[in-house]
């Protein structure tokens, strides 16, 4: 294909580079843009205090995001993991309560209702593949069903009540160490100090005190690390994308395709079962309905970074970006005393700017070509 | 032309669909060396043999046989596996990968990443399939191109590209030409000019005349399910052709 004069795009080359460089970057230069405007605007945005609070509230969309971006890559949706993540939260706390209260120590009881939340938010996961891969329903309705039924499940677990509570004190603390806890910490004044938290300073001096490497943030690390490897790197990711792309295709060319879409649905229960066990640890509760608001969010998060909710496109590193720049706009909102109702409605108008520019992306990225 | 036995031989096939017989006791062969041309109206049978070919449909009655072998029950990945290619009309390729995705894809090449982890070996990929394009003649500009930014005739060759390299000793092309511009058309027919002349016969399915007069060595004409004309191309022509196809030509069935 050679290139005829006549349909060179006008405009110098450089601006026309600036373009594409924005048109491709667009989500990091946004949440910049936003990091710069609240630290601007907003007194008590820019600290290290806030932006790890930040980042720490951001892993739970995060890591729904993460599961969430392999599904809609295969074109597929999962609505269950709203409420998977509630019941795997529910299990965690269940299990290491009951446990505890019957006698067990401490250690064992928190690995085994680590282990088994994390084992039973597998379920819903399986059965949405298997509905969807084989039974072929459509994965809005069987993820919806799955919706209710993780929902009623979750509660259930509750016997009625809105959390579970009453969660032994050396268990509390236990859970707190790893929810609240960082490797290493910001201490005005002091420096940098390891592990613990210091205590019995003056107020000014605690309200400064900021985690650098909060755990539960080290875990999502190590989580999108692994699962973004597995899809830009590996055979499993590659597939991914070739079942998005054209599922025929993936099937003429030997994929196992069904099994392959089950996978993805029980990876996307487990991102979210690991949020449902972070989220007992940071609140030291098992809550049904903790993921309830960050369903959507985590679906935005996967279309502002970039996905393509026909399938085909779509990378963990957007996903991230998109739960960064959702938290990155309710934190900045509430630091400006918004009132919180707002943050749907300017979330919502950053999904639609965000599809908008992926299209006006593509679009040019197919003129470009065809030039 | 063609001087040594059958690479493939469809000896009595017949294929019914409840009470339609779609193939009529057929009898089909390709040899090495040419490119044959399926031709017939809609519903003349020409798919159901194809499909019977390709492993997709079982046929009732007939045995077919590829290189010495009796395929006739086999399943389609068998069959593929034993050679036989099948492009169909939609290429069956992924659009939002590259070139060398898509001719591994299913087998992708691997490599070790920090000697552990199984990682694509996409250099190793894009590298085969320049490979195997130049074999062919095609130049695409940029092999990390997504095959959604290249044109239909360059899709066509990535389809074909991937075929031979996995050894397809005959590949059977759906409508090739069908969605292409003229120039792109022409450099299709190359390609399966080419294909023949490296050994690899093709069955060719197409309502072009004119392409299959241009590349066609020989002419298979089904009517109803049956063969109704089994023409060498010199001395084949259009008239004749339809009149087969139509059923008006003398000594038709």
């Amino acid at each position: 294909m050679t290139v005829s004069a006549a349909n060179v795009p006008k405009g110098s080359p450089a601006r026309d580079r600036v373009l594409d460089f924005m048109a491709q970057n667009w989500a990091y230069i946004f949440l910049l843009g936003m990091v710069i405007f609240f630290s601007v605007t907003g007194r008590g945005f820019l600290t290290l205090a806030n932006f790890s609070t930040l980042l720490v509230t951001s892993t739970m969309v995060a890591l729904m995001a993460i599961g969430q971006t392999y599904v809609v890559i295969t074109a597929g949706i999962d609505l269950s993991i709203g409420w998977t993540v509630g019941l795997s939260s529910v299990i965690c706390a269940r299990v290491m309560r009951d446990l505890i209260n019957g006698g067990a120590d401490l250690a064992p009881a928190i690995l085994i209702g680590v282990v088994l939340a994390l084992f039973f938010s597998l379920i819903p996961g399986l059965v949405n593949g298997v509905l969807i891969a084989r039974i072929k329903v459509p994965a809005f309705i069987a993820t919806l069903g799955m919706f209710g039924i993780v929902r009623g499940a979750a509660f259930l677990l509750t016997d009625g009540q809105q959390i579970v509570g009453g969660l032994p004190n050396n268990l509390q603390d236990a859970l707190r160490s790893v929810g609240s806890g960082s490797l290493l910490w910001w201490v005005p004044e002091q420096g940098i100090v390891f592990l613990n938290r210091p205590t019995d300073l003056p107020p000014a001096i605690t309200r400064g005190i900021a985690g650098l490497l909060p755990y539960p943030l080290i875990i999502t690390i190590l989580v999108v690390v692994v699962f973004g490897f597995i899809l830009s790197r590996m055979q499993f990711g590659r597939h991914t994308y070739a079942i998005g792309g054209n599922q025929e295709a993936a099937v003429r060319s030997g994929i196992n395709v069904r099994n392959h879409l089950i996978w993805i649905y029980v990876l996307s229960a487990f991102t979210a079962g690991v949020a449902g066990v972070l989220h007992t640890f940071r609140f030291t509760a098992g809550v049904p309905n903790a993921a309830e608001a960050a369903l959507l969010q985590s679906v935005a998060a996967v279309v502002i970074g970039g996905t393509n909710l026909f399938g085909g496109e779509g990378t963990i590193r957007g996903a991230v970006i998109g739960a960064l720049i959702i938290n990155v706009l309710s934190n900045g909102l509430v630091i400006l005393n918004v009132n919180p109702i707002w943050q749907f409605v300017v979330v919502g108008v950053v999904i639609i700017i965000a599809v908008l520019v992926n299209q006006a992306q593509t679009a040019l990225e197919r003129l470009k070509a065809n030039a | 032309m063609p001087s040594t036995a059958p690479i493939l031989t469809c000896s009595g096939v017949s294929k019914f669909f409840g009470g339609l017989t779609a193939l009529d006791n057929v009898d089909f062969e390709v040899s090495q060396g040419e490119v044959v041309a399926l031709l017939g109206d809609n519903g003349a049978g020409k798919s159901t043999l194809i499909k019977c070919i390709s492993g997709v449909y079982k046929p009732e009655h007939g045995q077919i046989t590829f290189n010495g072998v009796e395929i006739t029950n086999h399943a389609p990945s068998e069959i593929r596996d034993r050679g036989i290619e099948t492009i169909y009309q939609d290429l069956a390729l992924a659009e939002n990968l590259d070139v060398g995705a898509n001719v591994f894809l299913g087998k992708e090449k691997k490599k070790r990443f920090m000697g552990l982890f199984p990682v694509t070996d996409d250099e190793f990929m894009r590298q085969e399939a320049t490979k195997v394009l130049d074999r062919l003649d095609i130049h695409i500009p940029s092999l990390k191109q997504k095959l959604v930014n290249l044109s239909g005739g360059q899709r066509q060759a990535v389809a074909i590209a991937r075929a031979i390299y996995w050894n397809a000793r005959l590949v059977i092309m759906d409508e090739p030409t069908a969605a292409l511009g003229v120039p792109e058309q022409r450099k299709v027919l190359a390609l399966i000019r080419s294909l023949r002349d490296q050994g690899v016969p093709v069955i060719l399915i197409s309502h072009t005349m004119h392409d299959v007069m241009a590349v066609a060595n020989r002419l298979v004409i089904m009517r109803r399910g049956k063969v109704a004309a089994n023409l060498p191309r010199e001395g084949a022509n259009e008239e004749l052709v339809v009149k087969h196809m139509v059923g008006t030509a003398e000594g038709a069935l």
